[in-house]
């Protein structure tokens, strides 16, 4: 009695710990008799899913394929399978409580930082990025803040002992935060409009500067290292993409001129709130947008009150490739309900599928690893999940397995084991208490 | 010509004498001003009396007779004033004109400042009861000529600074005596803002209700004071109390901080004169209810430059139709018959006063009408019946206008203030326009004089040959430069002279330096010149005000329909659960029958496959408020509310309807232990914000909790408000109460022996009495077990309840404890990961609360998630899995049993309010879209007239930008495209620290 009394301690004690890793996955699995959602735009009823040694091998109708023999086989009659959403322009794992500064390693000092590399600051054992895993969010690009050239980005899966091992590709690109051509005035109780931002020309001129130090430098001797200059390597390779914050129709062309100027080979538009309005610029220079929080109110009280869940749709429709991010107030809690974005632009006239892409394989196209991740198609990484229902519908996104790389994640967290424990409780308590009014 | 003008006022006789009883060093004493008779005059005695050929006999400061029929002494001096139209001189009576302003003593600390600096005088150094204008005078004559240039001749002159900003006086500009002779009424007003004083940093109040607040304490404390209560002397309600005669004056600003203002009158029985801003034809109806008479700007703004299409996409509709409308706002005043004076405040240049109030007039605001609101009214406001009129026995105060005031070609020529003539522009009596025969030195030319009578032209010619010629004329003497024969020489005829009965005559100097004679005889009058072909005048155009006048308003306040849902999914929220195929009868904006084929009746609606369900309820919201949602001032303002504040012109309240909200709990914010009241409204977008507050309904007041209240996230400069810990906010709670029922024992044996002095009125206590005594009830924002179960151990000791506990993040780990206390949970669905506090926050919390006997809500606190609360409530089926049906609950019956409103609104039953909302699916869905919101039977919102709604902002904001561009090429002046700022208060105590804590972690 005494040594199982200790066990429970221990598995409590265990319990309580961050998630721990899964194990590589050395056994076969296949899913069986579940609805595919492809991440391609297609859909798979019935569909047969093998996965050998963490890698799709087949995804088939069932009606036609003849499943193998496999170590594992989960039976999905009824419910659906995604490939893991994808959280792009993301701060998961450098800071844990906002409030908290002691906790926030999400910006460098100064304005020219295409050396600061996020990845070495990635927290594998955060608490937030493990509860964004239950609700299909399995991988994330972690993008440093701040400044004008933020730092380099790298993109990581969210199941992982260290950020070494969580890497799926370092130093993917170089985020850039251009200046706006008017500030806003007042704060959020009391906005007080905008102005225009005087330095605007200045500040784009800088942008051009560092540029041309950068390339300059890339074809000199280097007999000095230059640290920041020697990070700008790779733009026109195409080695690496550059990420422009930017939500302005102005903004947005100036930076399709600068991509042009400069010879960028990869150019993302993260934000693009007007991007809708200079969709067709953007679809000749091949400029894809990592488009804001879905779930926003409109910037000015004369838009359409729903254009925040219709921009997607309209860029999607002019050609343009699309994926979803969540930078703003409380972004890393927030992380978990990027399907839901997908959901309402659903909601809001996209079809189900193609909303799918938006957190899908678009994001993966533009962050580069669509080779591996972003759908469910034979020859890439088995990074996906099971849930029960519409995973873009918060009422049905209810996760029974997920898989990284096809090693099964944990789908607990902090939050499900204190729920746990409190519905224990409650539970032990037996009926309701009486309610005194 | 024009620098001749300057130089005639500077040169303007100084008549003036000095006291006569003071002593005379520098001369011998004269006192002999002569009677001077002004005639032949087209004179308004007032507004609406007009006389011609009239004469003003003018004796000392006074008019001595005036009309057709007067006797001119033999002495007098007469100014002929043939074709001249003569006005009262204009009152200000809202100016800070010759006011020695007190400067602001530098602060060193960063730290806020909670207490008063000075002693002695009343707790709040915001309250400047104490100052008096005329104790602190520098009379300026350059701004007392541009005032006189403009046509006012009196002025009140107060220092607008502070909650209570001291008295004003009344004097007029006249420059040709002093201080003893100008000041009419050295005390006649007591002024009041919103507005915090410059001199103070003293950090309360810090919002617009927490000075409404202020200013109704003082009205308790000053009544208190003259009734003896206080046992020490307070400097500042002694002035205050003695000036309660005085006119008060309250400078209100926006159209709803005028209702604010007259609120508060009528509270206390006082009718201010409110001053407005200029928009108050946005909010007519309810100004007009106000009675109040206003003292009037007319600042309009100038024209938006959208030149730049980018920058041209940042100006909100509203601010381009209020470009366009707000010359319309007098006219409209006036129609409404609303009681107005006019000042020059608020003009960047006092010069367009007389352009604007001519622009008004041509939009149809009454000549008669303006000439009082400028004349006569502030007379008989300010009580002083010697001005603002122009009768024997008054000041001599008037102008001198070339013609009717109100055609731009006429000017302001004299301004006699206190029978001093000042000179604007001298009179010209003869003209000198017509073509004459030129002798100059044996030669002959051709001399035309022609223009406007008052900027005359020349032009000399010999045998069509043009000379360069410049010619001013300052009566009787005629001075011209003309260009030497040889155009490449830069030698110059200069001429001088005078008119004489044939003509003009006089000495020249020629190129050589030669002095002869020249004469010029009249051979015909001047050439009338054509009028000019004006551009062909466009009617203008009115953009009609919306209701709120602003993107997606309405064009009249929408009305009640009986209309029937057929044939939908009904969610009761009730024991009847979801009925599908059923129909709903609304009707006097209530729910009147529910049931299977009901006879037609009203608008049908089809809704087959659709949704209806009550309309969403957010217990915790802070969308429609003006001016600050925080009186962090001090740890506890339980005298403040949100009631004080509604805002009706807030555009989040039409995406809150788009996202099926039908009511909300607008709180007030956590940044202490005791915050202000609340204000339950309806969403009733385009009324007015008393007829969106549901006045029955219970009243609630905000506590909160934990990190903000103990200013954790505040930054290492506020560390001196107590509480600072956790510990010390039980404390907080403990010492009020405790208070609160002092101060009901007091009253209460007070009103038990009718005893003298009544007891301080304390609207702080008051409200703590009521929580006390049940009438209110406590929704407190918290987050931790520990502080939640301290709460209720507080008040279980006080022997009431909390009624809801907001946000409540752990409410999970003591859902037992709250079950009994009775409390119910408003939480989120889940949030977390923002501050330290919510790190053990999770999104089973709902659903673990709900399990366990609590009533349990998903709130918003947030004006993008509140539009989404379908969603929220929808997580909470996968968090803990509740029911559908407990689920829709938690946004809507829920949060209307925490409000105690649930007999009226929160779900689908016979005899509750309409308030409900069609959707397009399940609700819970991602899916499912609000189609119509539908409040008190009233649809706010229609997803069918959206696309309507969007092609009208868009086609209003084209056509208003084609007319500021119009605008622009007209040579109009414009400002940069930036909204004008609404808001009269910011975060001043806070600073920018306080922009960034409520931003990231007010929740």
């Amino acid at each position: 009695m005494k040594k199982l009394t200790y066990i429970l301690a221990l598995t409590s004690l265990v319990s309580f710990a961050q998630q721990t890793p899964a194990p590589k996955q050395t056994k076969s699995i296949l899913i069986m008799g579940g609805t595919a959602h492809l991440g391609n735009g297609r859909i798979q009823e019935d569909c047969l899913i093998s996965i050998i040694d963490g890698k799709i091998v087949t995804v088939a109708d069932g009606k036609l394929a003849r499943p193998s023999k496999h170590d594992i086989v989960i039976q999905a009659d009824g419910k659906h399978i995604y490939p893991g959403f994808i959280a792009p322009n993301s701060t998961l794992g450098l800071v844990e409580v906002d409030a908290v500064r002691a906790s926030d390693d999400e910006s460098e000092i100064g304005e020219f930082n295409p050396h600061i590399r996020s990845i070495i600051a990635y927290n594998t054992e955060s608490k937030i990025t493990e509860s964004a895993r239950p609700n299909g969010v399995l991988l994330a690009q972690i993008t440093p803040r701040g400044g004008r050239i933020s730092g380099t980005s790298s993109v990581v899966q969210l199941d992982a002992w260290n950020w070494e091992d969580a890497i799926v590709r370092e130093n993917d690109g170089i985020h850039m935060r251009w200046p706006s051509s008017y500030a806003r005035l007042g704060w959020w109780a009391e906005p007080g409009g905008i102005e225009p931002n005087k330095k605007y020309d200045e500040q784009t001129k800088a942008i051009q500067l560092f540029f041309d130090q950068s390339l300059g430098y890339s074809n000199s001797d280097k007999k000095v290292k230059d640290i920041p200059y020697d990070a700008m390597n790779g733009l026109q390779s195409g080695d690496k993409t550059l990420y422009v914050n930017a939500n302005g129709e102005k903004e947005i062309t100036d930076i399709i001129l600068f991509k042009k100027k400069n010879n960028i080979k990869k150019l993302v538009i993260v934000g693009g709130y007007n991007a809708h309005k200079i969709a067709d610029l953007l679809k000749e220079n091949n400029v894809s947008v990592l488009l804001r929080r879905v779930h926003d109110v409109p910037n000015s009280e004369d838009e359409d009150v729903n254009l925040p869940y219709k921009i997607a749709k309209i860029l999607t429709d002019k050609g343009i490739i699309v994926g979803l991010e969540n930078a703003g107030d409380m972004e890393r809690m927030q992380t978990r309900n990027i399907p839901f974005y997908a959901g309402t632009c659903a909601a809001w006239g996209m079809n189900k599928e193609d909303a799918l892409k938006l957190i899908t394989s678009n994001t993966a196209k533009i962050l580069g690893i669509d080779a591996k991740y972003g759908t469910l198609e034979s020859g890439k990484s088995a990074t996906l999940f099971i849930s029960e229902g519409d995973a873009l519908d918060m009422k049905t996104n209810k996760l029974s397995h997920a898989f990284i790389d096809g090693r099964q994640i944990s789908l607990e967290s902090h939050q499900t084991e204190l729920y746990e424990r409190y519905k224990d409780k409650y539970e032990a308590q037996g009926t309701k208490p009486e309610v005194k009014n | 010509m024009r620098i001749f003008k300057l130089l005639i006022v500077l040169l303007t006789v100084n008549l003036s004498f000095s006291q006569d009883y003071f002593p005379k060093n520098d001369g011998v004493k004269q006192t002999f001003k002569n009677v001077v008779a002004v005639t032949n005059a087209t004179v308004y005695t007032s507004s609406n009396v007009k006389i011609e050929k009239a004469t003003i006999l003018i004796k000392d400061d006074k008019i001595q007779e005036i009309g057709t029929q007067v006797s001119i002494p033999k002495e007098a001096t007469i100014i002929d004033a043939t074709g001249k139209t003569i006005y009262p001189s204009f009152i200000d009576l809202y100016t800070e004109f010759g006011i020695q302003k007190p400067q602001a003593k530098p602060r060193n600390s960063r730290s806020p400042q909670y207490d008063s600096e000075r002693n002695g005088y009343y707790w709040n150094d915001h309250i400047r009861a104490d100052f008096n204008a005329s104790e602190n005078l520098n009379y300026d004559e350059n701004v007392a000529k541009a005032l006189r240039e403009t046509g006012f001749g009196t002025v009140l002159s107060f220092n607008n600074d502070g909650i209570v900003a001291g008295t004003g006086l009344l004097w007029t500009l006249n420059d040709a005596e002093n201080n003893a002779t100008r000041i009419l009424n050295k005390k006649i007003s007591q002024h009041f803002t919103f507005k915090r004083s410059s001199l103070s940093g003293q950090s309360y109040p810090s919002s617009l209700m927490g000075s409404m607040a202020l200013i109704r304490q003082l009205y308790h404390d000053a009544k208190w004071y003259a009734a003896g209560g206080s046992k020490t002397k307070d400097a500042s309600l002694e002035v205050f109390n003695q000036n309660k005669n005085l006119l008060q004056i309250f400078n209100a600003g926006d159209k709803l901080n005028i209702l604010r203002a007259d609120k508060i009158g009528d509270e206390f029985g006082v009718n201010y004169i409110i001053k407005g801003s200029g928009n108050e034809l946005e909010r007519i109806e309810e100004v007009k209810k106000t009675n109040a008479t206003l003292i009037m700007p007319i600042n309009f703004p100038d024209a938006y430059d959208v030149s730049d299409s980018f920058l041209a996409e940042q100006v909100v509709l509203s601010d381009m139709k209020f470009w366009n409308q707000a010359p319309y706002n007098l006219k409209v005043l006036a129609e409404n018959n609303i009681n107005f004076a006019l000042t020059t405040a608020d003009l960047k240049n006092p010069k367009d006063f007389l352009t604007n109030l001519r622009k008004a007039v041509e939009l149809g605001f009454p000549k008669e009408k303006a000439i009082a609101a400028l004349t006569e009214i502030p007379a008989k406001i300010a009580n002083q019946n010697n001005i603002g009129s122009l009768k024997k026995g008054n000041l001599a105060n008037f102008i001198i206008v070339s013609g009717d005031i109100f055609d731009v070609k006429n000017t302001i020529q004299e301004n006699w203030i206190q029978g001093n003539r000042f000179v604007i522009e001298k009179i010209q009596p003869s003209d000198i326009r017509g073509k004459y025969d030129l002798t100059l030195d044996n030669t002959k030319y051709d001399l035309s004089i022609d223009g406007e009578a008052s900027k005359i032209d020349a032009k000399i010619s010999q045998d069509k040959v043009e000379f360069g010629t410049k010619l001013t004329y300052n009566e009787p003497w005629i001075t011209m430069v003309i260009k030497g024969k040889d155009s490449v020489s830069s030698k110059f005829i200069r001429i001088s002279g005078f008119k004489s009965e044939t003509g003009l005559s006089g000495k020249a100097i020629l190129e050589n330096g030669k002095e002869v004679t020249w004469t010029a005889v009249k051979k015909a009058a001047a050439e009338v010149k054509k009028e000019e072909k004006k551009e062909e005048k466009k009617t203008p155009v009115f953009y009609p005000v919306t209701f709120p006048n602003m993107a997606f308003g309405n064009n009249s306040k929408p009305k009640q329909e009986t209309i029937l849902f057929k044939n939908a999914t009904v969610w009761t929220g009730e024991k009847d659960g979801i009925l599908k195929e059923t129909d709903v009868l609304i009707e006097n904006g209530k729910i009147v029958k529910i049931g299977k084929n009901l006879s037609q009746k009203g608008k049908v609606i089809d809704a087959t496959g659709k949704h209806l369900t009550a309309g969403i309820i957010d217990e915790h919201s802070h969308i429609a408020i003006s001016n600050g949602v925080n009186e962090g001032g001090q740890n506890s303002s339980a005298e403040v509310t949100i009631e004080d504040v509604v805002n009706s012109e807030d555009i989040n309240i039409y995406r809150n309807l788009a996202g099926g909200v039908t009511s909300a709990n607008l709180l007030h914010g956590s940044a202490n232990p005791i915050g202000g009241r609340a204000a339950f409204i309806k969403l009733k977008w385009g009324y007015n914000p008393d007829e969106m507050l549901v006045k029955d309904a219970p009243k609630y007041i905000k506590f909160a909790l934990g990190e903000n209240v103990k200013q954790s996230n505040w930054g290492d400069v506020e560390r001196l408000r107590f509480p600072q810990s956790r510990m010390g906010v039980e404390q907080v709670y403990e010492d009020y109460f405790s208070r609160a029922i002092a101060y009901k024992k007091e009253w209460d044996s007070y009103n038990a022996t009718k005893g003298k002095i009544a007891p301080r009125f304390d609207i702080e206590l008051e409200t703590l009495s009521q929580i006390l005594n049940k009438k209110r009830f406590i929704t407190c924002h918290s987050y931790v077990q520990s502080e939640i179960n301290m709460l209720m151990k507080v008040a279980e000791k006080y022997n009431f309840k909390i009624q809801t506990f907001t946000h409540i993040l752990e409410g999970y780990k003591v859902a037992d404890k709250m079950a009994k206390h009775g409390v119910g949970g408003s939480t989120f669905a889940d949030w977390w990961g923002y501050k330290f506090e919510v790190n053990d926050a999770i999104p089973y919390n709902a659903a673990l609360m709900n399990n366990v006997g609590v009533t349990v809500s998903i709130n918003s606190d947030d004006a993008e998630m509140s539009r989404r609360l379908n969603q929220e409530a929808g997580k909470t089926l996968k968090y803990g899995g509740v029911t559908e049906e407990a689920a829709w609950n938690f946004v809507t019956l829920n949060p209307a049993k925490l409000l105690q409103v649930d007999d009226k609104v929160g779900s689908i039953k016979v005899g509750k309010d309409a308030d409900v909302v069609l959707w397009s699916d399940n609700p819970l869905t991602i899916y499912a879209k609000a189609e119509k919101t539908v409040v008190d039977g009233i649809v706010f919102f229609d997803i069918d007239q959206e696309n309507a709604k969007n092609e009208m902002v868009q086609k209003e904001r084209n056509e208003l930008i084609n007319l500021l561009l119009d605008a622009k090429n007209k040579g109009l002046k414009t400002q940069e495209p930036k909204k004008k700022s609404s808001g009269h208060y910011h975060c001043d105590t806070l600073g920018e620290k306080c922009r960034e804590f409520h931003a990231k972690y007010n929740n």
